[in-house]
C-alpha cells in the first residue's frame, strides 16, 4: 500500500498581526508550522501504515525552507518525502498549485503506484479547501472530502469506506481506490516523533524537485500564468465603529449593573423582550 | 506637451479585454443546496446577493437544482422563484438523490457549459465547497471561497470577491479577470436572508443528467442523521451567549450556560475555548467557526479580536462584558459593562430571571 500525504507548510496564523501603519502582514518572527489539519492526514496515513504495511510518502509544494516541514514529517514517521520547488510557482492560485501537484503524484505514482493521496481539509492560510479536489479532479481519482474516519480499507477488493460530514449527519461513502481523501480535524490523536525516526528524519535526503522533475510539461498552468484569480487588493479590515452605551451605575455593583442594563435593553428593544419570554425556561 | 507621464492603472484594476467568447457568459447563477429533502438557507441568502450582482450587471438570476425526482426539489424550484429568481434550472435523476461528488460535477458542469453564466454561486458548506473545487477544476476557471462581500467591478463587469485570509487578519479582493465563469463560495449567515415574496417568474428549464448508477463509482451506503437534540443550532439562534478566554477557567464557563438557559439561547465560544475541550466545536464562533446573526450576542470574557467579530459583529445587539476597558470589543457593541465577567454573569443570570418573572406574573 503506497500513501501520499500532500502538507504545506504555512505561518502560524493564529500569531499573523497586521503592521497597525503599513497594513501588511508582519511576518517576522511568526514561526512556519506543518498545516495543521495536514498532520491529521499525516496520522491517518501512518495509521494504515501501522496496520496493513506499506509505504508513505510526504508531498509539499513550497519555497526551499519548507523542507523543515518535511523533515518534521519524516520524524513522525514516513518513509519519504518530495519537496516541490521552483522559482516559476510564484503567485500560484489554488488551480495552478493543483495542476503542479497533481504532476507531481502522477510522477511518484510511475516510480511506485500510489494507492491513497491523503491532504488535510483547508490550510489556515488560504483556508479555501480547494486544492485537494483540483488534484482529485485532475488525476481522475474520486473524491471523499470532509472525512470524519476511515471504517474500512480492502486492499484486495480495492475498495474504502468512510464516514463524510455533511450538513444533518454523516455520509457512509464506499468507492475504489486510487482514491483522494481530505480528513477533517478530531479524526485522530497526532503520535510522537520517536528518537529513532527523528534521527532518521535528521539524515533522510529529501528529493527535491524542480518543475522538470515533477513532470510538469505545460508551464502556461503553473505560477501567475496559471492562476485564473487574481488578488486585486489587500487591506486591514475597518470596522465600522459603534459607540457603546457603556452601563455604569453608582457604586457599579455588578447587581446593580446588570439591573440597569436588563432595563435598558428591554425598554430600546421590546422585541428582544418578547423573544426571551416568549422562550424561556 | 505635457511632460505627465500617462497613468498607470493601479494594478488589478487595468481595464481587461475579455476574449469575445468569454465575454458572451451571461447571467448569475446560485446552486440550491438540499440535504434529504430539506433546502438549505444558505440558497436564499446567495439568492438575495446574486440579485444585487445580477442587477448591477443588468442580466438574469438563476436557481440551479439538482436533485432526484419528487415533491422536495420541485418545492426548492418553487422557493427559489420565492427568494428573487428569473428562471430556474433544473435536472432531476434517480442518481442525484443524494450528493455525491460525480454525478453533480457532471449535472452543473454540463449546465455551465450549455448556458454559460458569467458567475456560479455556491454556498461554503461541506457539499458546496467539495462541489465547487470540483467544477472549478474541471472548468478551468477561477473559484474563491468563503467571500464576505460580493461587488461587481462595473469597468470589467466582473466580480469583486472579498474573502478573509490569514484567519481574518487581513482582507483581500479577488477578481478572476480572464476566465468564466467567476466562481465564490459564501458562508452561511454572511448574507442577509431576503424577504420572501411573491413569484414574478416560474420558468423552469429542464435538463437531463446522462448518467447511470452503474457507471458510478462512489456509493451511498447509509446516512447518519446527527442527534440535533445535543447539537447547537447556532446559525440560526435568535439569542447567544458566548464566552472567551476571560473567563478564565473550565469551571467558569457553566455561568454561559445558566445564564443561556434562562434566556432560551444557544452558547457559543471562542476558537481557544474550543481547543481547550471547554466546549465541542459545533459552538465556535468566528471566522473559522460559524458565522451567527441573532437579535442579541452576548459576549462574556471576549477581547473581540478580529477572527472572532466577523463571525458575529452581524448581531442586531451585542452586549459586551469584559474588564479590560480597552478590549476591542468595545468598538462595535451596543452595551458595555467593564467588569469581572465571573460576576456579571450571574447577577445579570438573576436579574433577567426575575424581570422575566414579572412579565410573566403581569401577563
Amino acid at each position: 500500500m503506497h500513501i501520499v500525504v500532500c502538507i504545506k507548510q504555512v505561518p502560524d496564523s493564529a500569531q499573523i498581526r497586521v503592521h497597525p501603519v503599513h497594513n501588511t502582514i508582519m511576518r517576522q518572527g511568526v514561526p512556519a508550522i506543518i498545516n495543521p489539519y495536514d498532520l491529521f492526514a499525516l496520522e491517518e496515513a501512518l495509521r494504515l501504515k501501522d496496520r496493513y504495511g506499506g509505504f508513505v510518502t510526504v508531498l509539499c509544494m513550497g519555497p526551499s525552507q519548507a523542507d523543515a516541514a518535511l523533515r518534521k514529517a519524516l520524524s513522525f514517521g514516513a518513509d519519504d518525502a518530495i519537496l516541490v520547488s521552483d522559482r516559476a510557482f510564484a503567485g500560484s492560485d489554488t488551480l495552478a498549485t493543483s495542476y503542479a501537484l497533481a504532476a507531481a503524484v502522477k510522477q511518484i505514482h510511475r516510480d511506485m503506484p500510489v494507492d491513497l493521496v491523503f491532504a488535510g481539509k483547508q490550510t489556515i492560510d488560504g483556508d479555501t479547501a480547494q486544492v485537494g479536489p483540483g488534484i482529485a479532479k485532475r488525476l481522475g481519482l474520486q473524491l471523499l472530502t470532509y472525512v470524519a474516519k476511515i471504517a474500512a480499507l480492502d486492499l484486495e477488493q480495492r475498495e474504502i469506506t468512510i464516514h463524510r460530514r455533511a450538513e444533518g449527519g454523516v455520509q457512509l461513502l464506499k468507492t475504489e481506490l486510487p482514491c483522494l481523501v481530505t480528513v477533517l480535524e478530531g479524526i485522530n490523536e497526532m503520535r510522537f516523533a520517536t528518537m529513532d525516526d527523528m534521527f532518521r528524519a535528521a539524515r533522510h535526503p529529501l528529493k527535491i524537485w524542480d518543475k522538470a522533475a515533477a513532470g510538469i510539461e505545460d508551464l502556461g498552468k503553473i505560477g501567475l500564468k496559471g492562476s485564473p484569480t487574481v488578488v486585486s487588493k489587500v487591506f486591514a479590515p475597518q470596522p465600522k465603529a459603534r459607540k457603546a452605551d457603556v452601563i455604569e451605575t453608582h457604586g457599579n455593583t455588578p447587581k446593580d449593573l446588570a439591573a440597569t442594563l436588563v432595563t435598558k435593553l428591554f425598554s430600546h428593544h421590546p422585541q428582544i423582550e418578547r423573544q426571551i419570554a416568549g422562550m424561556a425556561s | 506637451m505635457s511632460d505627465v507621464a500617462p497613468k498607470k492603472p493601479a494594478s488589478g484594476r487595468r481595464k481587461v479585454e475579455l476574449d469575445p467568447r468569454l465575454a458572451a457568459y451571461r447571467g448569475v447563477w446560485v446552486f440550491v443546496e438540499h440535504e434529504r429533502g430539506a433546502t438549505h438557507p444558505v440558497s436564499w441568502e446567495l439568492l438575495g446577493e446574486g440579485r444585487k450582482l445580477a442587477d448591477q450587471l443588468g442580466v438574469e438570476l438563476a436557481a440551479v437544482v439538482l436533485g432526484p425526482p419528487g415533491p422536495p426539489i420541485r418545492y426548492a424550484c418553487e422557493e427559489a422563484f420565492h427568494y428573487g429568481a428569473d428562471l430556474c434550472y433544473l435536472i432531476e435523476d434517480p442518481v442525484l438523490r443524494d450528493y455525491r461528488n460525480e454525478p453533480y460535477t457532471k449535472g452543473l458542469t454540463a449546465l455551465v457549459d450549455k448556458y454559460q453564466p458569467e458567475i456560479v454561486l455556491l454556498g461554503a458548506t461541506t457539499l458546496g465547497r467539495d462541489l465547487a473545487g470540483s467544477i472549478a477544476t474541471t472548468l478551468a476557471t477561477g473559484l474563491t471561497a468563503d467571500c464576505t462581500e460580493l461587488n461587481i467591478d462595473l469597468e470589467n463587469r466582473s466580480l469583486a470577491a472579498t474573502r478573509p485570509t490569514f484567519g481574518g487578519s487581513l482582507l483581500c479582493t479577488i477578481q478572476t479577470l480572464n476566465y468564466r465563469p467567476q466562481m465564490a463560495t459564501v458562508r452561511p449567515r454572511v448574507m442577509q436572508l431576503p424577504e420572501r415574496v411573491e413569484p414574478h417568474s416560474r420558468r423552469v428549464i429542464e435538463e437531463p443528467l446522462d448518467l447511470v448508477e452503474s457507471s458510478i463509482i462512489t456509493k451511498v451506503l447509509e446516512y447518519i442523521p446527527d442527534d440535533r437534540q445535543n447539537e447547537a443550532q447556532l446559525a440560526y439562534a435568535d439569542i447567544i451567549v458566548s464566552g472567551g478566554r476571560g473567563l478564565k477557567r473550565i469551571e467558569n464557563f457553566q455561568l454561559v450556560w445558566d445564564l443561556a438557559r434562562v434566556l432560551g439561547a444557544e452558547v457559543g465560544a471562542t476558537r481557544p475555548l474550543i481547543q481547550a475541550g471547554w466546549v465541542t466545536a459545533d459552538r465556535q464562533v468566528g471566522q473559522t467557526g460559524k458565522t451567527v446573526r441573532p437579535k442579541l450576542y452576548i459576549a462574556a470574557g471576549i477581547s473581540g479580536a478580529i477572527q472572532h467579530r466577523v463571525g458575529m459583529d452581524a448581531s442586531d445587539v451585542i452586549i459586551a462584558i469584559n474588564e479590560d476597558a480597552n478590549a476591542q470589543i468595545f468598538d462595535f457593541a451596543t452595551y458595555a459593562i467593564v467588569g469581572d465577567a465571573m460576576q456579571i454573569l450571574p447577577a445579570l443570570t438573576e436579574a433577567f430571571s426575575q424581570h422575566l418573572a414579572t412579565i410573566r406574573r403581569a401577563g
